[in-house]
């Protein structure tokens, strides 16, 4: 029988096939084009399209290391919103109340959301306790810690510098003045230069090892929408104050994390944990290690980002990064990664966490209150979920 | 006039774009065990899940008649109500659950007051497990018997929903041969009771030996049924209507060019128990293996071949082992699995899909794992060089499929094991262990399979073959060890060996 399944399934690779792998791409242009409706068109005011990624940016750092988490067989991180609490509180006492230089704070809060990361990686991928109790465990713990070093205060954070790190605009001498921002243009412009290359230099590259390939149209077609989302967005951003630095820091993260994941032996690793972690073990892959670098890595994104949302809020209490997992692992899923594990991808969570921030933004324009939001999220989780599920089990994998 | 207990009429079964089954026809008289053959992929459990109701009404034409009457089952219990039970491969019983619950699992004997009633459920289930000869509580879990005992609780299972016509999946795929044995004895008696069976096997010699008549099926299509006493009745004979031509030579020939340098050698190997740390597993064990030659491991299940082979594989089995081990005359101490592979040895599952492959996975994500490094710099992967050699070991191991970006989850059981024999080569072994590397797989892909173990020793690899086997040791080997309960029994020379030297040292064991 599987024989002829797979003649079917070579044969299959048409409109359905696309529509399936695209499917959340799809999702989140008729979300984004319903809310443009609904809003009005305030939508895609540049002051909201550029809070859009600043808002959510917390999030698509989280999620690019819940999907590590993720990927290793469904595994989540619980503890991150705690792990941000802590750290920020840190941060925000070490500056305000200690006066510590910020350059020295913000590597020692790294190194803090490491150790946190650390600590969780050696119970679960070393003496194998349950990911979920663990980081349960650490939920409680971090938050507890956060809220002794807050004493239990709002400790608002006003210096400058460290503001500038992490939220200022940029503003190229030369190209911006106060009345016009041209950097995003540029940066737009380059960006789009990039993808051209990378997609000619790579089908150069399959043409000379007389490799398959996309047809042209599919592959520059791909690459011009792409590049005109870019351009549309800093386009807008050129409206409005231009780019954040907390834009860089995010983009660079996402890329840092796409490129591993996608392209390097131990991203690879992460997988194949996953699908199968009895024949990972035996193909002489430490997979103690696969686990253990899983959740360190969570530890220090979480550390990142108790920093970004100090910076972005001003001030950090004991309730800071409260459920601040669920946004991560949520984009996750709705970005396509596997409940299972051994599935998913960075470009997918990008999506999964614009979707949801999408829609947070939508109903907030509208007025729509939180408790709306929170059914809405959850529905859209569940759909995404289901979507995923059964058209998976259409094609009978 | 013949008592016609089923009877199945142009069948037809289709999947989207793909005829499963073309105009089948089967005939099974009451009181008799009728054999289904065909390679993998043929239809053969397609066929099955039409009669379960698997496949309901509706969804194939053709026509089911079960005791002369025409039937349009619906769904599994719609046959099971009528006494038609299927019995899968892959056993459908829950580890941590008794034998009692198990049997009685959605069917559970109920009280009045509509409580689950324990003391009838264990005593039904004990009085069915008698009717299979099984000596167990039915308070046991299922975890804590072996597979064989597992298969009779299945069948007895099969004896509560008061079965006429049980369907058999490839029964004795994951028992020993004695296990085997003991399970088809067991047909031919329930047999004299008036039990109709219908059985699906790879084994040819469990059709000769206890079936009535076999039915082929080739691609979809009935080819013929073979009748015990009428027509010739031989493994050949069966083979040539599966394959649709006669194959003479079922081991391809082999100059024996064994070399006389050492490629692996084994000094009192002794492993224990990964748990029960004072359980030994295997006791004492030494052998060696030539360069250029294939050294077979033959034993029953539970014999502690497994456990040495993977052992030796960077101590991936087991706990306190002792012993040296030789790789090219050198004494290496491997700890894990990755020194074992920088050191050129290779292990092969015996289980591909649980220990071998990510099912999820493409061919080329399956072909380099085990050696990733070697299509990487700097810990990035050339994602050309990648493709490149996935597509030289699929033509290099014969594997069917229209792409290497194929999920190796949807390859047929034999092209799997293509996939992961390729993963293994592409780790540039000296010394392979191939641990039953046929099993589960059809005739055709069991040949290539030879072919390519033939061309590893030809290469000066040494390669070490467990299997269950017996015929294919014997066809393949230069050298035969015979294992039993963690020892070391015998050593043979293939040219000389039969089956029932082997048998009788495994015996002879056992009595001391």
């Amino acid at each position: 029988m599987s024989e002829k399944k797979e003649i079917q399934g070579a044969a299959s690779f048409d409109l359905g096939a696309f529509l399936t792998k695209y499917s959340m791409v799809i999702a989140l242009v008729i979300v984004f084009i319903l809310f443009y409706f609904l809003t009005g068109g305030r939508l895609l005011y540049a002051q909201n399209m550029s809070n859009l990624l600043l808002q959510n940016g917390y999030v698509l750092v989280m999620a690019c290391g819940m999907l590590l988490c993720i990927l290793t067989g469904g595994n989540i991180d619980l503890s991150v919103g705690s792990v941000i609490c802590m750290v920020g509180g840190v941060a925000a006492v070490m500056i305000n109340n200690m006066g510590v230089n910020i350059y020295l704070t913000i590597l020692l809060c790294l190194v803090l959301g490491l150790a946190a990361g650390v600590w969780q990686g050696y119970w679960i991928g070393h003496v194998r306790i349950p990911p979920f109790i663990t980081t349960l465990g650490g939920m409680f713990i971090f938050r507890g810690i956060g809220r002794l070093v807050l004493d239990s205060k709002t400790v608002p954070v006003q210096d400058a510098a460290f503001l500038n790190i992490f939220t200022a605009y940029i503003k190229i001498p030369g190209l911006d003045t106060d009345t016009r921002i041209l950097s995003p243009l540029v940066v737009g412009i380059l960006a789009v230069v990039v993808i051209f290359y990378t997609t000619i230099s790579s089908r150069a590259n399959k043409a000379k090892k007389g490799y398959r390939q996309n047809s042209a149209v599919t592959d520059f077609g791909r690459s011009a929408l792409i590049s005109a989302a870019v351009l549309a967005y800093c386009y807008l951003l050129s409206q409005y104050k231009g780019i954040s630095v907390m834009l860089v820091w995010v983009v660079v993260i996402c890329l840092i994390y796409h490129f591993i994941t996608s392209k390097t032996a131990f991203g690879r690793y992460f997988y194949a944990v996953g699908g199968n972690e009895k024949a990972t073990q035996l193909s002489g892959i430490n997979t103690n290690k696969v686990y253990f670098i899983a959740y360190a890595n969570m530890g220090l994104l979480a550390g990142l980002c108790g920093l970004l949302c100090l910076a972005r809020v001003g001030s950090v209490n004991g309730s800071t990064g409260t459920s601040f997992e669920m946004d991560a692992i949520g984009s996750c899923f709705i970005g396509g990664a596997s409940a299972y594990g051994g599935s998913g991808t960075i470009p997918g969570v990008i999506i999964g966490a614009l979707l949801l921030g999408v829609i947070n933004m939508g109903m907030s324009i509208m007025g729509i209150g939180d408790s709306w939001q929170y059914v809405v999220k959850g529905g859209v989780l569940l759909v995404a979920v289901i979507f995923d599920v059964v058209s998976n089990r259409k094609s009978g994998k | 006039m013949a008592d016609i207990i089923l009877e199945m009429k142009s069948i037809t079964k289709e999947f989207p774009g793909v005829k499963a089954l073309d105009d089948v026809n089967l005939v099974v008289e009451r009181g008799e065990i009728h054999a289904l053959i065909g390679e993998n992929g043929a239809g053969k459990s397609t066929l099955m899940n039409v009669l379960s109701g698997t496949y309901p009404a509706g969804s194939y034409t053709g026509e089911i008649y079960y005791n002369g009457e025409l039937c349009q089952f619906k769904t599994l219990k719609d046959s099971e109500a009528k006494g038609i039970v299927i019995i899968h491969q892959e056993l459908a019983l829950i580890p941590l659950l008794t034998i009692g619950e198990n049997m009685f699992l959605g069917n559970e004997k109920k009280n009045k007051k509509g409580y689950i009633d324990w003391d009838m459920t264990y005593n039904e289930a004990e009085k069915h497990m008698r009717q299979v000869g099984l000596n167990e509580s039915a308070q046991t879990l299922i975890k804590d018997i072996g597979t064989g005992k597992q298969q009779l609780v299945e069948i007895a299972k099969a004896f509560s929903k008061n079965v006429k016509l049980l369907i058999l999946d490839e029964p004795t795929s994951s028992l020993n041969d004695e296990d085997a044995r003991m399970l088809l004895d067991l047909l031919i008696e329930f047999k004299k009771n008036g039990l109709t069976s219908i059985i699906i096997t790879h084994k040819l010699n469990e059709i000769i030996y206890c079936a009535d008549k076999a039915t082929i099926i080739r691609d979809g299509s009935t080819i013929e049924t073979l009748v015990k006493g009428v027509d010739e009745f031989s493994e050949d004979r069966i083979i040539k209507g599966m394959v649709g031509r006669s194959m003479d030579d079922r081991y391809p020939a082999r100059e024996h060019k064994v070399r006389p340098e050492i490629g692996l050698e084994v000094k009192n190997w002794t492993v224990h128990h990964p748990l029960y740390h004072e359980k030994v597993v295997d006791n004492n064990v030494s052998f060696k293996v030539h360069k250029g030659e294939v050294v077979g491991f033959s034993g029953l299940q539970g014999a502690g071949r497994t456990e040495l082979a993977m052992s030796i594989f960077g101590r991936s089995y087991g706990s306190n082992i002792s012993g040296e081990l030789y790789l090219n005359g050198e004494k290496v101490d491997l700890r894990t699995p990755e020194q074992a592979i920088r050191h050129k040895l290779a292990y092969v599952t015996e289980d591909r899909k649980v220990n071998g492959l990510i099912l999820g996975e493409s061919i080329r994500f399956n072909t380099t794992l085990a050696r990733i490094d070697k299509v990487c710099s700097g810990g990035v992967i050339d994602t050309t060089a990648e493709k490149n050699v996935a597509e030289e070991m699929t033509v290099a191991m014969g594997t069917k499929t229209p792409s290497i970006e194929q999920k190796v989850g949807n390859l047929s059981g034999g092209n799997q094991q293509k996939v992961l024999l390729g993963k293994w080569m592409f780790t540039e072994p000296d010394v392979l262990i191939l641990d039953e590397p046929t099993r589960g797989i059809d005739v055709g892909a069991k040949y290539d399979i030879y072919c390519l173990i033939n061309q590893m020793v030809e290469d000066g690899k040494s390669v070490i073959m467990i299997s269950s086997e017996m015929p294919e040791l014997i066809g393949m080997c230069d050298r035969i060890y015979v294992m039993n309960e963690g020892e070391l029994k015998g050593e043979l020379d293939a040219k000389e060996a039969t089956q029932e030297q082997i048998m009788g040292y495994i015996i002879s064991a056992g009595e001391q």
